[in-house]
C-alpha cells in the first residue's frame, strides 16, 4: 500500500513538476535567443547570464526529481509502517 | 541500487566507516595536489609554454575573468576559493567516465559540505571587506521587516545549492541506469555525453552562485569610497594558489 502510494505520488511529482520549469525554460531561452540575435556583440554576457538563470529555473524540477527518488528508493515511512504491519 | 556513494561501505570498524564517497573525495584531492605541484614546480616564462602550465594558465585567467567581469572587483582575493570549488567540482563530475569511479558529488554529504563552505565564507569575507556593522547592516537593508526574510534567503539558497549540485550529478547516474535496463547499448552513451556536459555546466554554475554571494556580500555601496588598491597584475603569482 505505501509502495503503491508511494510510486504514483513520485511518478504525479515530476509529471507535474517538470511542466512549470519546461515552460520557463523555454521561455527563458526564447527571449535570450532574441537577445543574442538583436545583440550579437553581447553573446557573452548573455549566455552567462542564461546558463545562471536556467540553472536557477532547472533546480524546481530537480528538487521534484530528488523528492520523487526519494520516495522511491529511501522511502522514510518504509520502515516505520513495515514494522507496524509487523512484517 | 544506490541512489547515493554514502552507502557503499568499504571499510567500517568501530564507528569508523570509510564509504566510497571519502575514498573517491580523497582520491581527486591527491590527484589534484599532486598535478598542480608537478606542473608548477618549473614554471617557464618563454614564448612557447609547457602544455600542462599552458592548461592552467587558461584555467586560472578563466576563472579571474569571471571572477572580474560578475564582482567587478579584483578577483585576487576570491580566487582560490571560487577556483578551488570549480576545479575539484569539475574534476569530481567529468571522471564519472571512468568505470568503477562513483563521483562524490552525487553524493548529498559532499555538496552539503561545499555549499556550507559557500555559506561561511560569504559572511567571513563580508566582514572582512566592510566590517562588521556595514555587513550586518546588509539584513535590514531596505527595512528592518526584511531581516527575517534576508535570513531565511541565505539559509534556503545553501540548500538550494546543496541539493542542485547533488541532484544533476544522481540523476545523471540514475537516468543511465535505467536507459541501460531500457535500451542498452547506444541511447547510454549519448546519455553519458549529455551528462558530462552537465557536470561541467554545473561546476561552472556552483562556482558563480558562489561569486554572485560573495559579491553581495562585498559589494562596496554608491556612498562609500572606492577602494584605494590599483588593482595589481596577478598573473603569474596565481598559478601557485591551487
Amino acid at each position: 500500500m505505501i509502495g503503491l502510494v508511494s510510486i504514483i505520488t513520485a511518478g504525479l511529482t515530476v509529471a507535474i513538476g517538470t511542466v512549470a520549469p519546461a515552460l520557463a525554460e523555454g521561455r527563458a531561452v526564447a527571449q535570450a535567443l532574441a537577445a543574442i540575435a538583436q545583440q550579437p556583440d553581447e553573446a557573452a554576457i548573455l549566455t552567462r547570464s542564461l546558463f545562471v538563470g536556467l540553472a536557477m529555473i532547472e533546480s524546481t524540477a530537480i528538487y521534484c526529481f530528488v523528492v520523487s527518488m526519494i520516495l522511491i528508493f529511501a522511502n522514510p515511512f518504509w520502515n516505520h509502517f513495515a514494522a507496524v504491519t509487523g512484517q | 541500487m544506490n541512489i547515493s556513494p554514502d552507502q557503499i561501505v568499504l571499510f567500517e570498524s568501530g564507528f569508523i566507516r570509510i564509504s566510497a564517497t571519502l575514498v573517491f573525495t580523497w582520491l581527486i584531492m591527491a590527484l589534484l595536489v599532486l598535478l598542480a605541484r608537478r606542473i608548477t614546480r618549473r614554471v617557464i616564462h618563454d614564448a612557447v609554454l609547457p602544455p600542462w602550465q599552458n592548461l592552467l594558465e587558461v584555467l586560472v585567467e578563466g576563472i579571474q575573468g569571471q571572477i572580474r567581469d560578475v564582482t567587478r572587483q579584483d578577483p585576487a582575493p576570491y580566487l582560490p576559493f571560487i577556483g578551488t570549488l570549480f576545479i575539484f567540482i569539475a574534476a569530481s563530475n567529468l571522471l564519472a567516465i571512468i568505470p568503477g569511479f562513483e563521483p562524490p558529488t552525487g553524493s548529498l554529504s559532499t555538496t552539503t559540505a561545499l555549499a556550507l563552505c559557500v555559506f561561511i565564507a560569504v559572511p567571513l569575507y563580508g566582514i572582512q571587506r566592510r566590517g562588521w556593522q556595514a555587513y550586518l547592516k546588509n539584513y535590514v537593508e531596505p527595512t528592518p521587516v526584511m531581516l527575517p526574510l534576508n535570513i531565511i534567503g541565505e539559509l534556503s539558497r545553501t540548500l538550494a545549492l546543496a541539493v542542485r549540485l547533488y541532484g544533476n550529478v544522481m540523476s545523471g547516474a540514475v537516468v543511465g541506469a535505467i536507459l541501460l535496463i531500457i535500451t542498452p547499448l547506444f541511447f547510454p552513451v549519448l546519455m553519458h555525453a549529455l551528462e558530462l556536459l552537465t557536470g561541467l555546466i554545473q561546476a561552472y554554475i556552483f562556482a558563480i552562485l558562489a561569486t554572485v554571494y560573495l559579491a553581495a556580500a562585498t559589494a562596496a555601496h554608491e556612498d562609500s569610497p572606492p577602494p584605494p588598491t590599483p588593482l595589481p597584475t596577478k598573473g603569474t603569482r596565481s598559478i601557485n594558489e591551487h
